[in-house]
């Protein structure tokens, strides 16, 4: 009995933070660029600073007529926005957050699971570009699939390196195999993680598959209403589990300068949201790249790198044993 | 010694997790079933012609939505298959490749292995694969 509840109350932990973390994002996220282009932000919803904005924001959508283009793929249409939303549900069950069993749920290939389902979600962009008969939505769709290949590659071998590092997949085994001095170690790797991350979420400074000024927003032009909020919602449970992810595998997670035991998860949520920082901060400073940039850099820099950081890893590793 | 039913459940433990996962899978679905359904109670339904009609600029749409289009990338393609079932290898071998008993063998196999991925992306390289024009 006790067992069903202990996994009732972990299901239900991550389902909570699912919702609420990417909200908080969100709101943050307003008033993050609002402040650093000189303005205010939402102010109204709510009353204090307009923090009931997203609420607000989500009422509209809900009340808005879901239109699907008579020339649609309906199907795979209307089923777009759960692919892309759910793999990020998925991958916070095996986020450890704590010391312990602080962890949705132990699982022992970890890293390889969490690559696995992250892939999953950018499916749902490419059935929306596909179903959604449009020329722009195809457009976005292609270059969502393009993104996705170039960045994958990166990503994985960054992940790779930290696994070598550890000696496990499992992401509670490299915490707790994680020394301080992983930080400088591993910190080509990890912004090469990072910076993929950022690629394969669609965020400016690479968020060319939904650049509005040329294919008006890309694999998501024809969504309305409650399925376009889904989508929205997509993206920022996007940044906090790629955030997090690289908070554990590169950063110590929990690990802190001091009490590891009772601030564990204080740690962790802190360095996840100063990244997300990072992530809002980049899109008001970045320009968009070009598509070929952006391949070019995948494959000309990031790429090198991480086998480079990888060499490093083995090499050191082995001299250290 | 492990005897064969131990191996056994050793197995079954290594799965239970995923048990978990399917259950928080189930826990999304119903979640996202229950949204639509309420999104379906809540908002009005009333399609017309135009609304109806592809977005793509507000003029009328000319031809097919999937419209022909060169995909510039398919060598990127090609290449990301190739690189990533590469890759792939790399994760159980991550495991050992620094236990005892392996040591400075392994750590050579590594360099082998990663030559052969840089080779592979020189020579894509100066194939001119990665321009794009």
């Amino acid at each position: 009995m006790s067992d069903i509840l202990d996994v009732a109350v972990r299901l239900a932990a991550v389902f909570v933070a699912f919702l609420v973390l990417p909200l908080v994002l969100g709101q943050t996220e307003h008033k993050v660029m609002a402040h650093m282009q000189g303005r205010l932000g939402p102010m109204y919803a709510g009353g204090f600073h307009g923090w009931a904005q997203l609420m607000a924001d989500a009422v509209k959508f809900a009340q808005k007529e879901d239109i699907v283009p008579a020339g649609a793929d309906r199907r795979i249409f209307q089923l777009a926005p759960a692919v892309a939303l759910l793999p990020y549900l998925l991958v916070l069950v095996v986020i450890p957050i704590g010391p312990g069993n602080a962890v949705g749920e132990f699982i022992d290939a970890g890293i390889f699971f969490v690559l696995a389902v992250l892939g999953i979600g950018v499916l749902g962009s490419l059935m929306a570009g596909w179903a959604s008969a449009n020329k722009f939505s195809l457009l976005g769709g292609l270059r969502t699939a393009a993104q996705l290949m170039a960045y994958e590659l990166p990503m994985l071998l960054a992940a790779a390196s930290v696994a070598m590092a550890a000696g496990t997949l499992s992401l509670p085994g490299i915490l707790e195999a994680f020394h301080w001095w992983w930080v400088p170690w591993q910190i080509v790797g990890g912004l090469v993680f990072f910076t993929a991350g950022l690629a394969e979420l669609q965020r400016p400074p690479f968020d060319m598959p939904v650049a509005d000024s040329e294919i008006i927003f890309g694999a998501y032009t024809e969504y309305t209403g409650l399925r376009f909020a889904l989508f929205l919602l997509a993206e920022f449970a996007g940044i906090v589990v790629l955030c997090a992810l690289t908070t554990v595998l590169f950063l110590g997670g929990w690990h802190g300068p001091f009490g590891a035991d009772g601030l564990g998860p204080v740690w962790t949520l802190l360095k996840t949201a100063l990244l997300a920082f990072v992530v809002i901060w980049l899109r008001v400073s970045y320009p968009r790249l070009r598509e070929d940039q952006l391949q070019k850099l995948a494959w000309t820099v990031l790429i090198p790198l991480a086998l480079a950081q990888i060499a490093l890893t083995g090499v050191v590793k082995v001299v250290i044993q | 010694m492990r005897t064969a039913s131990a191996d056994v459940r050793l197995a079954a433990d290594y799965f239970d997790g995923y048990a978990t996962v399917g259950l928080l899978a189930v826990v999304g679905v119903l979640f996202i079933a229950v949204a639509f359904v309420a999104g379906r109670l809540l908002r009005p339904v009333v399609p017309t012609p135009e609304k109806l009609l592809t977005y793509e600029c507000g003029v009328d749409p000319v031809g097919e939505g999937w419209a022909h289009t060169q995909v510039r990338y398919y060598v990127y393609a090609f290449l990301y298959v190739i690189f990533a079932v590469d890759s792939i290898f790399l994760f159980p071998w991550a495991t050992v490749f620094a236990a005892p008993g392996f040591g400075g063998a392994t750590l050579v196999e590594m360099f082998i292995f990663l030559g052969f991925l840089a080779v592979g992306l020189l020579y894509a390289w100066k194939k001119g694969v990665l321009e794009w024009t």
